[in-house]
């Protein structure tokens, strides 16, 4: 089996640092997300959301890097967003307990919407 | 004049010669007799003319020639054998046949035989070819019964190996074998033999193992499965024909091999102090009713071996019409200790060697070998263990190579597997990703990533469950439980953020099973295809 790839592209919006994964998230995808995450700090962005949308494959070591990402935004303070999971990884998520530390969304738009939100109180 | 066969002359004698404006008689006489009839040997060497009335000779063919109103009769010989005549009755002005006549008609004979004789020989060609024609198209009406009735797959049980061999007849025999899965989860083992050849042997092959596959869901002996199996064919089995048959019932948990045998040829068992046969006496089926056959039950110990097999290998001849015979297969049996696919190839080769390319295909070869693997007292009870109490049948079987990221692979061969079990999307995706974690779990921990230890999955089904087992080389180690991951001590880096494989298969099945022995570990997961807890 040829070796599975991520790319992650990182952009600002409205503040919040977008993290577009395409591709699978395994033991393969951790340098990138590593590299995305460096990349939006330097962004200073005030909160993170990881796009789901074009991801078909998450395994027990990409639920690994996510917890890893996780616990380095929460030492910078930074709330993590998640938005276009599939049904399946959403309920994943609720089954590792992600959800209870990051907000699961539907899209980009109630990302943002979240995050303004969040930013007004 | 006269038409020819093996067995019989016909003579149409029609009386007399008629001229252009005679009427044509109403009807041609018949005149039938045997080529042994003293008027044969009499003719065939006769020359020209022959007067029938002057004749004196203790012939009913000659009585018939007289009574059909015969006269003359002219023998019509090619390469000195009697072919035809050609007969005359009275002529219609009643005068004597002249000299001229008489001339006429032997020129007459002497060109018409060698002609006749061509006519002959071209229709016995059509008839060979037809003959020919309609032997080959029986020939593949049993050839395609035979392969429809040989099963296409050999029985999986956990600690056990199985090989098969076949190869029939250039005229097609009636050896089978065929395996029936019990719902005890014992192995019902058929090898057979019909005798005849072609489509008649093929056809009650099909009856026979029809028979025998009832029998054999209703009743546990195989003594009384035979038994029973006779007495059904009797009524139905065509003259002359009958059925040898061995038939075994295999406990692969308890590793009992109970058999009886109806004319059938040898079976061996080779273990620790030799090659021994096993032995147990009985009637062919279809010959006589209300049999009784004889049951002898066997222990196979891991690394034994039984052979079954029809009787084309060992009544194989040679160009010198030498035996293969029983004593050179226990021989090899004996000489080559390796696995049952080992040894049947052995046994062929062998027979090649043998026959040097002489052998004609007398006989179908069946050759069947079931081996006990070489499993110690607790890896055999784990394997028991490991096993379904009740085996589901067979949907997939493979082998994934342990490098990293072929958990997709697993995942991939497992979707196709299961496309036709009805799992709804969510099921599916809860199923594969169950999979690609236990997949992923045997490669890294069981088989450490090494490129020649495969990870062997199997997947087996029936209307209700699904099991698909994952095993790995890494027994003997001990398994830690499915802990829920603690979430906060990860974040806080005082875990790894590791460890969710065990916690997240449990959660996407319905149910998990975990087992291991010295050499293996195997993980089984289930799925409910019918109100299962997870819809």
């Amino acid at each position: 089996m040829a070796e599975a790839q991520l790319e992650a592209n990182v952009r600002l919006q409205a503040g919040m640092a977008i993290i577009d994964l395409r591709g699978d998230i395994d033991g393969f995808a951790e340098a990138a997300l590593i590299a995305a995450y460096l990349q939006a700090e330097t962004k200073e962005p005030t909160a993170l959301a990881l796009n789901f949308s074009q991801v078909d494959y998450i395994n027990s070591t990409g639920i690994a890097l996510i917890v890893s990402l996780l616990a380095r935004a929460r030492k910078d303070k930074r709330p993590v967003i998640a938005f276009g999971l599939s049904d399946h990884f959403a309920e994943i998520f609720e089954i590792t307990r992600l959800s209870d530390f990051m907000r699961i969304v539907s899209d980009e738009a109630a990302a943002r919407l979240g995050t303004a939100e969040e930013k007004s109180q | 004049m006269s038409t020819q066969n093996r067995d019989l002359w016909r003579i149409l004698a029609r009386s007399g010669a008629p001229g252009p404006t005679a009427p044509e008689p109403e009807s041609t006489p018949s005149v039938e007799f045997t080529p042994y009839d003293p008027l044969v040997a009499y003719l065939q060497s006769a020359r020209g003319v022959v007067e029938v009335d002057r004749l004196d000779l203790d012939s009913p063919a000659l009585r018939s020639l007289k009574e059909a109103g015969v006269k003359l009769t002219i023998p019509l010989v090619a390469q000195g054998e009697l072919i035809g005549m050609l007969n005359l009755g009275q002529r219609l002005s009643e005068q004597d046949y002249s000299v001229d006549d008489r001339t006429l008609l032997s020129s007459l004979a002497t060109q018409a035989a060698p002609a006749l004789r061509v006519a002959q020989l071209v229709r016995q060609q059509k008839d060979q070819a037809r003959r020919s024609e309609r032997l080959e198209q029986e020939l593949r009406i049993a050839r395609l019964i035979q392969q429809t009735l040989l099963p296409r797959e050999l029985p999986k049980l956990p600690g056990w190996e199985v090989a098969a061999y076949y190869r029939p007849a250039r005229e097609v025999g009636g050896d089978f074998y065929d395996f029936i899965h019990l719902e005890d989860g014992t192995l019902g083992v058929i090898v057979a033999d019909v005798t005849d050849k072609g489509v008649p042997a093929a056809l009650v092959m099909a009856t026979t193992r029809s028979v025998l596959h009832a029998a054999a869901e209703r009743l546990i002996s195989p003594s009384q499965v035979l038994a029973r199996v006779n007495n059904q064919l009797i009524p139905n089995m065509p003259e002359n024909m009958f059925v040898t048959c061995l038939y075994s019932v295999l406990d692969p948990m308890k590793r009992t091999f109970r058999f009886a045998n109806a004319g059938h040829g040898l079976a061996f068992r080779r273990g620790a102090e030799g090659v021994s046969e096993l032995k147990a006496t009985g009637m062919p089926l279809g010959l006589m009713p209300d049999m009784r056959y004889e049951e002898n039950e066997v222990v196979i110990l891991p690394g034994e071996t039984i052979l079954l097999q029809s009787d084309g290998l060992a009544e194989a001849h040679n160009s010198r019409r030498e035996m293969f015979g029983f004593p050179r297969v226990k021989q090899l049996l004996s000489d080559h200790p390796s696995g049952p696919a080992v040894l049947i190839a052995t046994l062929v080769a062998e027979l090649e060697r043998f026959t040097a390319g002489g052998w004609e295909h007398e006989d179908d070869v069946t050759l069947l070998a079931i081996e006990c693997s070489a499993l110690g007292g607790k890896a055999a009870e784990s394997a028991r263990l490991a096993a379904p109490e009740v085996p589901l049948p067979l949907q997939a079987e493979f082998n994934i190579p342990s490098r990293p990221g072929n958990e997709r692979l697993a995942i991939q061969k497992v979707s196709e597997a299961v496309q036709d079990l009805g799992l709804s999307s969510s099921r599916l995706e809860k199923l594969k990703t169950a999979v690609g974690e236990a997949t992923m779990n045997a490669m890294e921990h069981g088989n450490k990533y090494q490129d020649d230890l495969p990870v062997h999955i199997r997947l087996q089904a029936s209307n209700e469950k699904l099991s698909v087992f994952i095993s790995d080389h890494g027994g003997g180690q001990r398994i830690p439980g499915a802990a829920t991951p603690d979430l906060e001590a990860k974040l806080d880096g005082l875990q790894s953020p590791r460890g969710w494989g065990l916690f997240l298969i449990q959660n996407m099945v319905d149910d998990l099973k975990v087992t291991s022995d010295e050499t293996h570990h195997t993980v089984e997961l289930m799925l409910h295809l019918e109100g299962g807890q997870h819809g």
